[in-house]
């Protein structure tokens, strides 16, 4: 816990002239917003621990305001998200996948979508005939309203596709 | 570089090291890693072994206890112990090449430093900034506390440009076993080899006065109850050898790991310690 935001340390370097005290320079990630910086604490010096754990759940629906997923244990219990948990992964939630969520005193204030997510094109300019794996690429709409570039030409609208969530990208024709 | 490559850079920075003190007179010691006793420096934890002591944090110690007893200038190559101490720039177990020169003050045994680092990096001028440059003005410093101008200190060091500096006129509080500068006892005649913006090498014209040694031991465990660190018994041995007397001389310790990873352009001391990867 730093300032009474929830982080994750990303690096911690330790710093220590032969005759002198002993530092830690930290390199943190705000949990709730992504933020980085930095922090260098003395020796000995400590913070409290955040109840913080991740836990994967399946993606329900949104009503506009929250964003709902349910355990997959068997429990059923549901979580609602707001916007800004799901902001980076709204372009990739599609109902009954599997998402991670980061659980902070119960609450959700993240959303971890899988690196890879199979979403249906639903808008595209019409498919060539004859273009196969060669040729150029077009952009296409998906069932999550998300746009992603570098399609082939040879995609149609209903085909399904596997998309890489970190940079957005077309990775292939899902099979199916 | 490879496991191959970096073992013979290592071997070859020895042998010429040894080379080096060997055209000079300087003879090589031997001492205890493990003794009855420890330093009292509030910020260097030693690594106790139940029933035997403590790995030596340094063998300052013990190679002035040879030289009270009528040792000739001296070198010694071998490891030393800190607890806790793991980064980047630090191992709990690293090579210290330390050496006492009879005779020297601080100004020649700069010299000699300079001259070896030479021999291991090649040539290249060693400027000189004073502690006071690097940390800003610490006059008045009543409401600074020492733990804010040791991280002031050690980040003024990683941020000096790159090349060879050394560091001098530590404030008096800071002289560990150096001597007061005759000519202005604010200072301690004490320095510090930077180089690339890492701490190489720490040198003292010795502080001789046993009083002075047990006023200084005295104030590090006052000190030590302040942080709450655990208490440190004054190495007898040592208190008796210099009661008997050290000769005028100065000494250095000298980061062996740390010259190696700039002989190599390494960028963390785990890629010179002498083990495979896996």
């Amino acid at each position: 816990m730093l300032e009474g935001d929830p982080c994750t340390i990303l690096e911690n370097e330790f710093v220590k002239p032969g005759k002198g005290q002993a530092f830690n320079r930290v390199k943190f990630r705000n949990l709730k917003n992504g933020r980085v910086w930095e922090r260098t604490f003395k020796s000995g010096e400590s913070l409290e621990g955040a109840d913080v754990v991740d836990i994967d759940m399946e993606y329900l629906y949104t009503d506009g305001e929250f964003w709902h997923f349910m355990r997959t244990d068997g429990s059923y219990e549901q979580v609602a998200a707001a916007e800004s948990a799901v902001a980076d992964c709204k372009d990739w939630l599609k109902e009954q996948d599997v998402y991670q969520v980061t659980l902070w005193n119960d609450d959700p204030i993240a959303v971890t979508p899988p690196n890879f997510v199979e979403l249906e094109v639903t808008d595209t300019d019409p498919g060539l005939k004859g273009d196969t794996a060669n040729g150029g690429t077009k952009p296409a709409t998906l069932s999550t309203g998300a746009t992603i570039k570098g399609v082939p030409l040879f995609i149609n609208i209903g085909d399904i596709l596997k998309v890489d969530t970190r940079t957005g990208e077309y990775v292939s024709r899902a099979k199916g | 570089m490879n496991l191959a490559e970096r073992l013979r850079l290592r071997a070859q920075a020895l042998e010429a090291i040894r080379g080096f003190f060997a055209a000079r007179d300087v003879v090589e010691v031997q001492t205890p890693v493990l003794a009855p006793a420890t330093v009292t420096d509030p910020d260097v934890e030693s690594i106790a072994v139940p029933g035997y002591g403590f790995l030596q944090t340094s063998p300052e110690y013990q190679m002035k206890r040879l030289l009270s007893a009528g040792a000739p200038s001296i070198y010694q190559l071998g490891p030393v112990f800190r607890h806790e101490e793991r980064g980047r720039l630090h191992n709990p177990e690293f090579t210290m090449l330390e050496w006492y020169r009879l005779g020297f003050d601080d100004q020649q045994l700069m010299q000699e430093v300079a001259e070896l680092v030479a021999l291991v990096l090649g040539p290249d001028a060693v400027q000189t900034v004073t502690y006071q440059q690097l940390v800003g003005d610490v006059s008045g410093r009543g409401d600074v506390q020492r733990s804010e101008l040791d991280l002031r200190f050690a980040e003024a060091c990683e941020k000096l440009q790159p090349g060879r500096f050394f560091v001098v006129d530590y404030p008096a509080d800071q002289a560990a076993l150096a001597r007061l500068r005759p000519d202005n006892p604010s200072v301690a005649a004490r320095f510090e080899l930077v180089i690339d913006g890492i701490e190489i090498a720490n040198g003292y014209w010795e502080l001789l006065d046993p009083t002075e040694h047990e006023r200084r031991f005295a104030a590090d465990r006052a000190r030590r109850k302040a942080l709450g660190r655990t208490d440190v018994e004054p190495d007898q041995p040592f208190l008796t050898a210099l009661r008997r007397g050290l000769p005028n001389c100065a000494g250095v310790a000298l980061g062996v790991d740390r010259l190696l990873m700039l002989a190599q352009n390494a960028d963390r001391l785990d890629e010179v310690l002498q083990r495979p990867e896996t």
